[in-house]
Formats: structure tokens, C-alpha cells, sequence
């Protein structure tokens, strides 16, 4: 437990900047999914497509990979932004179309039916999105994204390896400094990491409860 | 049909050009630096790559590690697969470099040769475990002696003697001379290792800590970073790899003696191959094995004295 004693300045300030990143990203990430939801259900072929097509390509390619373009490749090309920012628009990047899918999949929740008694009445799209579809789409989205938002905690520890210093970063550097500590060292990682995904998933059961429909 | 296969193949060299662009960090496989002279001036008398002596049925105390491993015929060695002149993977799939060549050297006072020696990738963070878990009999990977590592693990040698330094891009732009001058500047290194402790808690640098050292150069080439730092001879190795791009600066400003892992412990072992190294020092095997791998790029230094502790 020397290390704790120690050097808990160099834990923390992994733990931190992992949150901040959780949470830069989540605030980021979650509007991006809804416009991108919203375009896949909009009623406007191009549109649709064009948020389709920006889905299948991030949501089908490893994490790592986007990392690698935002950090070394893009560089390459001319565009040179701050290592902590990449890592967040990296992450942005990914996630979102997850939480798109997730919301996309709230709103096919909702009965048709409601969609067609909104238009009939005279709302436009818009309108019917707004009033009618997300609120009740709003209900079974709660689940899937905090799914997603936990997923994403663990995705942040990719950074780690490209030159931003979080948690994963600091394990490595207090194991090199405790190397006869190194199992315990990883043990307070995870718990670090379990720190975060715990609470997150008790919310979401508890958010879950609170906004429950009876169908 | 002609023209489905020109498709094919227009495929299959996109295919080609995305994985290479992709390994864009690996370096090109040659037998450039750590590679082994081919030129045909070496005496073939030797065995395996390094031309060297296979004891003929060696004698050892019966239950040391020694007469298990001559018995077994084989040794299990971790070493890197990233680090030019010191252990690089080449294209055949083994390592090449002095500590390959040391770890080669052992295994033929052994009496094991070349080809019976299985090498595995031992990244830094996991060289104590791969000992403790025998997953590896001995651990030859720049691997710096020091007090908290002893406490896991055995070190016999060192059998080379690396100092910390400073690689910055050709014609250094930001005019730096050594360590003292970094302070508050942004510098690579690797996370998790020494150096990177070192440059940034006793000399104040602002560390961006990367995968490997090799994530380190493109940084540098754009100017995110002022500085590479790590060993002085990882860096030769990459101002070797790439001409014209970087320079080292200033004197090594640490001591890094490596050394080879054993078991902790196992004392008989860690004599034995003390003695191995002292013999290697004296009948000028050691200083051949370093002209024929690091010593591409580098001068062949005194060897240090082994640490019989």
C-alpha cells in the first residue's frame, strides 16, 4: 500500500482527468447522437443517408484506429490540435453514433400509430418529433444510453496510450515506480474504474423506475 | 476476366497500402541497425547469427537452473521486439540486437544453439511477472538494475552501461543543451518508464507520456513536442533509422546499467552467468557482439563491472 501513501496525488490525478474526459465527451457526444437520430428518422433522403453512412463508418471501426487518425495522421496533414482534445473528439466521434442507435431505438419503441394520429392533426415533422415521439421515445432511451455512457468510461482508458495522461496512464507509471507492487496497483485501477460504471448503472435503474410506462 | 483480376489486384495493393500506412510506426524491415553483417568477413566457424561457441555437453551441479535448461535444450528468453540495435523483431520473426546477441550468449554456454532459443516480447511493464510466472527463464530488455526491481527478481551483470539524453529534430530549433533546459516544455517519452519519471519530476518538464517510443517521433516532427527523451541508445537508434530528421543533445544525465533478469533467488544462475559475461569481457567475445549490433551506430564502450551482490 506504499504507493497510495505515497504517490495518491498521481492516482487521483488520473481519476480526475478520466472524469473530465467522461464528461466533456458525454456532453458532446449525446447531442451529436440526437441530431444524428433525428436525421435517421427525418423524412429527408439526404439526410438520412448522410447520418447512416457517418454511423456505420465510426460505429464499425475500432476505437484505436480513430485515435490514431485524430492524433498521428491528421497531423500529418496540416491539422495540429492539443493531444487532451483529440482525445475528446476521438471519443466524440465514436460514441455518438452509439447513442444514436440507442435513441433510434427508443423512438421505434413508440407505436406508429402515434406518429400518424400527430400528423394527422396537422404537426409537422418537427413538431411531432418534439411532442409526440421523444418524450415517450424518452422512457426506454434511459437504459441503452447509460449502457453506452458506461462503455464510454472504459473507452476513455484508449487515451491513455496516446499521449494524455488518465488513470490507465497512471497506473502504468506508479507500476514502473512500484514494481513490487504492481498487482495491487492494477487492483486499485479497477475499483477506480468501478467507482464510476457502478454509480452510473444504480442511476440508471433508478431513472429507469422513475419514468417506467406500463404497456 | 482480365480486367477482375486488374480490380483484384488494384484491391489487394489499396489493401497492402492501408496496412502499411497503418504500421506507418514500424520501421522498415532491414538488417540496418542491430541487423546482423552479412558481408561475409565473419568467420562462419561460430553457431546462429552471432557466430558463437556451443559449449560441447557442458557440466553442471545436479538441480541448479543451469543443468535443468542444458538438459531441456532450450531457453525461453524475453527480450524487446521495438528497440532498435538492442532487440528489434526482424522479418523472420526473431529479434535481432545486442541484448538478443548477450541472451545468445548465454544460451550456448548452455550448450544450446541459436535456433533452440525461444524468444517472446517482454514490454516493459510485464518483465517482472513473465520471471515470477516462468513464462521466461531469463529477461534480457534494456532492462535497468535498480533496488525496487531486485526485490521481484534477480539481476546478473550489467553487461552494458546507458545514460539518459535528449533527441530534438535536426538543427535543434528550440536550442537545447541538456535537461535544465526543458523546464515547463512540452516532452515525450514513454509512460511507466524511468525516463519519463525523470524528466518530469527532477527536471520539471511537462510530460506527454506515449505507447512506445517509436509514437514519440511523429510529435516531435510536427513540433507537438520540444524533445524526445529515454536510454542514449534507443535514441541512436532512431536518429540511425531516420537520417537527417533528428540529433541527440548534451551528455546522458543518468546511469542506466542493464541487466539480465533470473528468477529471485536463483543465486547459482545469476553466478553462472556473471561469469559467463566476466569471460565474454575478457576473451573479447563482448566487445565483437556489440561491434556486429549496436555498434553500427554506436562506439563500443569499456564493459562495466558485474554487480555480484
Amino acid at each position: 500500500m506504499q504507493f497510495l501513501i505515497e504517490s495518491g496525488d498521481v492516482l487521483l490525478e488520473g481519476f480526475l482527468a478520466t472524469l473530465r474526459m467522461l464528461a466533456l465527451t458525454f456532453l458532446l457526444a449525446l447531442p451529436l447522437g440526437v441530431v444524428l437520430a433525428v436525421m435517421r428518422i427525418s423524412p429527408v433522403p439526404s439526410l438520412r443517408w448522410v447520418a447512416t453512412g457517418f454511423t456505420e463508418l465510426l460505429r464499425n471501426t475500432p476505437l484505436t484506429l480513430v485515435f490514431f487518425l485524430l492524433v498521428f495522421v491528421m497531423p500529418r496533414l496540416g491539422v495540429i490540435i492539443d493531444f487532451q482534445f483529440s482525445a475528446i473528439v476521438a471519443l466524440t466521434l465514436y460514441t455518438a453514433p452509439f447513442f444514436s442507435e440507442a435513441i433510434r431505438s427508443g423512438v421505434n419503441s413508440v407505436p406508429v400509430g402515434q406518429a400518424e394520429a400527430a400528423r394527422s392533426i396537422g404537426l409537422t415533422f418537427g413538431q411531432t418529433a418534439r411532442h409526440v415521439i421523444l418524450p415517450q421515445a424518452v422512457r426506454s432511451v434511459i437504459p441503452p444510453i447509460l449502457n453506452v455512457t458506461i462503455a464510454l468510461t472504459k473507452n476513455t482508458s484508449v487515451a491513455g496510450g496516446f499521449l494524455v495522461f488518465e488513470l490507465f496512464a497512471s497506473s502504468r507509471r506508479l507500476a514502473n515506480a512500484y514494481a513490487n507492487e504492481t498487482i495491487l496497483i492494477f487492483v486499485v485501477i479497477a475499483l477506480c474504474y468501478l467507482a464510476i460504471t457502478i454509480p452510473l448503472g444504480r442511476l440508471a435503474d433508478a431513472l429507469e423506475k422513475k419514468v417506467a410506462v406500463l404497456r | 476476366m482480365r480486367i477482375r483480376r486488374n480490380k483484384t489486384t488494384l484491391l489487394t495493393a489499396v489493401g497492402a497500402a492501408l496496412l502499411l500506412g497503418l504500421t506507418a510506426c514500424a520501421p522498415a524491415g532491414s538488417a540496418g541497425p542491430g541487423g546482423v553483417d552479412d558481408s561475409g568477413d565473419a568467420p562462419a566457424t561460430g553457431d546462429g547469427p552471432y557466430n558463437l561457441e556451443i559449449a560441447e555437453s557442458p557440466e553442471f551441479e545436479e538441480g541448479t537452473t543451469m543443468a535443468e535448461l542444458a538438459e531441456a535444450g532450450t531457453l525461453r528468453v524475453g527480450t524487446k521486439f521495438d528497440q532498435p540495435l538492442f532487440g528489434l523483431q526482424g522479418p523472420d520473426g526473431n529479434p535481432v540486437g545486442f541484448d538478443v546477441a548477450i541472451a545468445a550468449l548465454v544460451a550456448a554456454e548452455l550448450g544450446i544453439p541459436f535456433e533452440n532459443i525461444e524468444w517472446s516480447e517482454a514490454i516493459s511493464s510485464v518483465r517482472e511477472s513473465f520471471l515470477e510466472t516462468d513464462q521466461v527463464d531469463i529477461v534480457v530488455a534494456t532492462y535497468t538494475i535498480n533496488d525496487a526491481r531486485k526485490e521481484r527478481i534477480g539481476f546478473a551483470g550489467p553487461y552494458f552501461e546507458a545514460g539518459q539524453s535528449i533527441l530534438v529534430a535536426a538543427g535543434n530549433p528550440e536550442g537545447i543543451e541538456g535537461p535544465e533546459d526543458v523546464e515547463g516544455l512540452p516532452v515525450c517519452s514513454v509512460e511507466g518508464s524511468t525516463p519519463a519519471a525523470t524528466i518530469a519530476d527532477e527536471y520539471g518538464a511537462e510530460l506527454l507520456a506515449a505507447g512506445a517510443y517509436s509514437d514519440c517521433l511523429d510529435p516531435l516532427r510536427n513540433g507537438q513536442v520540444v524533445a524526445v527523451t529515454t536510454d542514449n541508445v534507443i535514441l541512436s537508434g532512431f536518429v540511425d533509422q531516420n537520417p537527417g530528421e533528428f540529433e541527440l543533445v548534451g551528455d546522458t544525465f543518468t546511469e542506466e546499467p542493464y541487466g539480465i533478469g533470473v528468477p529471485l533467488g536463483d543465486d547459482a544462475f545469476r553466478t553462472f552467468i556473471n561469469d559467463v559475461l566476466e569471460e565474454a569481457y575478457e576473451d573479447g567475445t563482448w566487445a565483437r557482439l556489440f561491434e556486429e549490433t549496436a555498434g553500427v551506430v554506436l562506439d563500443t564502450p569499456e564493459p562495466p563491472a558485474v554487480d555480484r551482490y
